[in-house]
């Protein structure tokens, strides 16, 4: 068998007990979900293989720890970034921004 | 569009390689021998995709693999077997 490419290629891997419940989705994913296909639909993103692409170039540590639409949030972040839609600087403030009216409102 | 390269019941390797983009073949799949159990629609390359180079559509063939070749400690039985879509030019005819 051949090297895994990425840390997602693990088929055929023993992989333990499988989560099967249910679970309702918050609605930040169903925001990165609707900005993902916004992103589709305007060009900035051509395929789903470039999301999947971003999604395979986490490290390890990453993939393993994120949940699947931080994932997609990661990935979507990167590719926007390096297509240039927008700078990791206006990113960062935004970030930024959120993080502090969370802990202002005592979220963290 | 161009006619499929392959037809039902042709045996095909898939391709061994390892590009450093998203690709649809997972590794335990890579260098294996299977049947055209059908062939599927188009979708855009992914490789090419993410290399930029617009939206290039390739055909997808469903690929039949026995169990038994896949796995070395398969304890099912011969007639098992694995279906997986695979893009056309991940796959060459084989004997």
């Amino acid at each position: 068998m051949n090297e895994p490419w990425g840390p997602h290629d693990i088929g055929g891997q023993m992989a333990g007990p499988i989560d099967l419940s249910e679970h309702e989705n918050a609605h930040w994913e169903w925001q990165i979900d609707a900005m993902v296909r916004l992103a589709l639909a305007k060009g900035l993103i051509s395929d789903f293989a470039e999301l999947r692409d971003g999604i395979e170039q986490l490290s390890p540590e990453d993939y393993k720890q994120l949940s699947y639409y931080e994932r997609w949030a990661k990935s979507l972040a990167y590719t926007l970034v390096s297509k240039g839609a927008i700078t990791e600087e206006r990113l960062g403030q935004k970030v930024a921004a959120i993080r502090a009216r969370q802990e202002a409102e005592g979220l963290r | 569009m161009s006619e499929p390269r392959f037809v039902k019941g042709q045996r095909v390797r898939i391709a061994d390689r390892t590009p450093p983009v998203h690709h649809r073949v997972p590794s335990y799949a890579k260098g294996q021998v299977g049947i055209i159990e059908r062939v599927c629609g188009m979708h855009p390359e992914p490789e090419r995709c993410i290399r930029g180079d617009g939206k290039p559509f390739q055909r997808i063939y469903r690929v039949r693999i026995p169990q038994t070749d896949l796995w070395r400690s398969y304890k099912g039985t011969e007639g098992d077997k694995l279906e997986i879509e695979i893009f056309e030019h991940w796959l060459e005819p084989a004997e």
